[in-house]
């Protein structure tokens, strides 16, 4: 807090003693580049039966300009679908990610397309961080062909297997045994590389996790699960469902580590250390301390059971939007216009996807599958 | 020593090649006897060989040599990365099997009996059966579930259920049920080298019960073809389809029917999903009359299914309502008595058979 605010004063004399000209050459290009800068996380890890990494983050320009863009375009997808279900134009479950963002740009900064990830129904921004188009999401929620299961999954259901995401699972826990399988499949490989399994503070308390963590344990997979802790299980706060909600810890003998799920740099940090573990030691759990705005899914208002100054409270203290945008701008990477106009160019995105997806006809004759 | 004998078979195998569809001769050129046991265990056997993705995982499939030595000498064989022992999480293996599927390797999952695959039918159906569809393709899930199901001998309610109607009501899942050392072997590798999940119901009292392999059965490129249902003996007056154990009880049935001019024609399903439809209807146009036999309980069994299939397709020849022989309505009993009455015995076949002929002898008629 007090390095933001530190930061914040510098760039506003900055800003007031440079002619325009001369700060535009001054200042990198906003694309950023790759020179290196190290940030301290919000807060320090949390370690269970491991010692936790360091709070500070190397990182660069580019990578939080891309983390901006990257949640700014997930931000505004999840609100266009929002719309989308109010008008009847997505049908069924609809579970969005907005808040949690972090997560998923976090992870994908610290690991390759070669990992696999595998996650329960919330699901669209996983998948688009790990390489899915706007397209995809949007013609599938609709129901179209053009949709990355061709229109027949739906929300919950999105896979890209060819950057080794398993989607997209609409079972609560099932998710977390076949990471472990995917885990093993990696170890039988030899690959040398590793899986993330995330599941919600609801999926903690299901025994075909343990079931799992305790095989992978025994047979040291290279499993890293990942308890996204939103607090809430559907309408259920954490503390009314699990006896014990320290998440991170409930793996007993297998390490963990509490992370701020909204911090995608303490994110970046700590899928990098248990990216390592996990190859060394077996399997890890993270805990992610993350938030939903909206409800568990489309017909839940997410206000019966939390109180909309908890929800902006959150929103004020602790949007990962937010917390890049003030470190690139007290970092003087770019301007305030600037990251607005990337914000109203992910908005154009997403609008012009949800007309493409739109422009495609509901399917009506029978998809042949793409198999062989 | 079973893998010198065998390698003496596949050299002379070798020297007469024949076409795989002789299958159906083989009772005729039979010389060698083997084991239901012996067949699962070679064809697991040949088929980690040739394929190094598959690997094996199940309670005490390794160490033990299997808890009914299906798995005997894999351990040895293979080492443990490729036989791997599992703690008593059936939920949890299943679904770590069924990961590894996803990811490309081919897992043989065995439940010590299909009771317990109840506590992973999760994983069994919304994990394995319908990934391919909701992902339009992307994810293929080359697993197989096996392990013995239905009634063993006197090991009561829980442990004694037929799981093949749940499972062949599942779109997305291939369902197969040997009978004899040849289906096991045949089906098991086609099960196997299938991309799709595969459920592979055996049964425990047919493991120890021997049967003639010809040498294409013992060939290791040996394979039955998944749907194909097989007839096991031609006949023209009924037809009786079974499968497991009751195709044994079927042939039984067969042969006392016979000596009293009634000629059977029994149909070992093979594959109850997709289930052979056509041969089922073609017999019963050629007999006019059906019975289905199996373990399991009545209600929504796999008779009613024939049953339906025939009533659609070849309604106008049948000359008898078709008739269900099924496992009793109850829980299975544990004292013996109650028990065989709870199973299909082969008089029960052979009554139904001579309903359908309308051969009963009325109770009051005393000749």
């Amino acid at each position: 807090m007090a390095l933001s605010h530190l930061a914040a004063s510098a760039s506003r004399s900055s800003s007031l003693l440079k002619p325009l000209s001369s700060a535009l050459s001054l200042r990198r290009s906003i694309s950023g580049d790759n020179s290196p800068l190290t940030v301290e996380t919000s807060v320090p890890f949390t370690s269970h039966q491991c010692e936790a990494p360091s709070r500070s983050v190397e990182t660069n320009p580019k990578e939080l300009l891309t983390f901006f863009r990257d949640m700014a375009l997930m931000r505004r997808m999840e609100i266009a679908a929002d719309s989308l279900y109010k008008a009847k134009l997505i049908r069924g479950f609809c579970h969005l990610y907005d808040g949690q963002e972090a997560v998923a740009v976090g992870m994908e900064a610290a690991i390759t397309k070669k990992d696999c990830i595998i996650t329960a129904y919330r699901d669209h921004c996983t998948f688009v961080s790990r390489g899915g188009t706007l397209l995809e999401v949007f013609a599938e929620l609709m129901g179209r062909q053009a949709g990355c299961s061709k229109g027949k999954g739906g929300s919950m259901h999105f896979y890209k297997k060819d950057s080794n995401f398993y989607g997209g699972h609409g079972i609560v826990g099932a998710q977390v045994p076949l990471g472990c399988g995917l885990a093993f499949a990696q170890k039988y490989s030899k690959d040398e590389t590793v899986t993330f399994a995330l599941y919600g503070d609801g999926a903690a308390n299901q025994g075909q996790l343990f079931e799992a963590l305790n095989i992978s344990a025994l047979w040291d997979l290279p499993a890293i699960l990942v308890c996204e802790n939103n607090h809430y299980g559907m309408g259920t706060a954490e503390w009314r469902a699990a006896k014990s909600p320290a998440y991170y810890k409930r793996g007993d003998y297998v390490p963990g580590l509490k992370v701020d799920g909204m911090d995608a740099l303490a994110v970046k940090q700590a899928c990098k250390f248990a990216k390592e573990h996990a190859l060394k030691n077996g399997p890890i759990i993270l805990e992610m301390d993350t938030y939903r705005y909206h409800g568990h899914s489309m017909s839940d208002p997410g206000s019966s059971y939390r109180t909309r100054d908890e929800i902006s409270g959150v929103r004020q203290e602790r949007d990962p939007i937010e917390r890049i945008r003030k470190l690139i701008l007290s970092h003087d990477l770019a301007t305030e216009k600037e990251l607005k106009d990337v914000e109203k160019e992910v908005r154009k995105e997403v609008d012009d996807a949800i007309a493409q997806a739109k422009s495609f006809g509901a399917d009506r004759k029978e998809v042949r599958a793409t198999l062989p | 020593m079973l893998g010198i004998v065998r390698q003496k078979m596949l050299g002379q195998s070798l020297l007469k090649i024949r076409p795989a569809i002789s299958v159906l001769r083989s009772y005729s050129s039979a010389a060698k006897q083997m084991t239901v046991r012996e067949a699962l265990n070679s064809a697991l056997d040949e088929e980690m060989s040739a394929d190094p993705k598959v690997f094996l995982m199940g309670e005490e499939v390794g160490e033990y040599q299997g808890a009914y030595k299906i798995s005997k000498g894999l351990l040895e064989k293979y080492g443990p990365e490729r036989v791997l022992d599992t703690p008593i999480t059936e939920a949890g293996f299943a679904g770590i099997g069924v990961g590894a599927a996803y990811y490309g390797l081919k897992p043989v999952v065995e439940f010590m009996t299909f009771n317990f695959s109840m506590q992973a039918i999760d994983h069994i159906i919304n994990s394995a059966a319908k990934s391919n569809y909701m992902s339009a393709g992307q994810m293929s899930v080359p697993i197989v579930f096996r392990g013995p199901n239905g009634a063993a001998a006197g090991v009561g309610a829980q442990h004694s259920q037929c799981y093949a109607s749940w499972y062949a009501s599942c779109p997305g899942l291939k369902v197969l049920s040997p009978y004899s050392s040849e289906d096991a072997r045949g089906l098991l590798k086609a099960a196997i080298r299938d991309p799709d999940p595969v459920v592979f119901l055996e049964n425990e009292l047919l493991y120890g019960e021997s049967f003639p392999v010809s040498d294409e059965v013992l060939d290791s490129s040996f394979c039955l073809p998944i749907g194909k249902a097989k007839i096991e003996r031609k006949g023209k007056d009924v037809t009786i389809t079974a499968f497991s154990k009751m195709v044994g009880y079927a042939l039984k049935a067969a042969e006392i029917l016979e000596k009293e001019g009634i000629d059977a024609e029994v149909i070992n399903l093979r594959s109850i999903r997709p289930l052979d439809r056509s041969t089922i209807n073609a017999s019963v146009r050629k007999t006019n009359r059906l019975i289905t036999v199996e373990e399991g309980f009545p209600q929504h069994g796999v008779g009613a299914e024939i049953c339906a299939s025939v009533v659609e397709e070849s309604f106008a020849y049948l000359d008898a309502p078709v008739e269900r022989i099924a496992g009793a309505d109850v829980p299975m009993p544990y004292a013996a008595n109650l028990e065989r009455m709870a199973v299909p015995q082969v008089e029960d076949i052979v009554r139904a058979a001579k309903r359908a002929c309308y051969r009963v002898v009325p109770l009051a008629a005393a000749a």
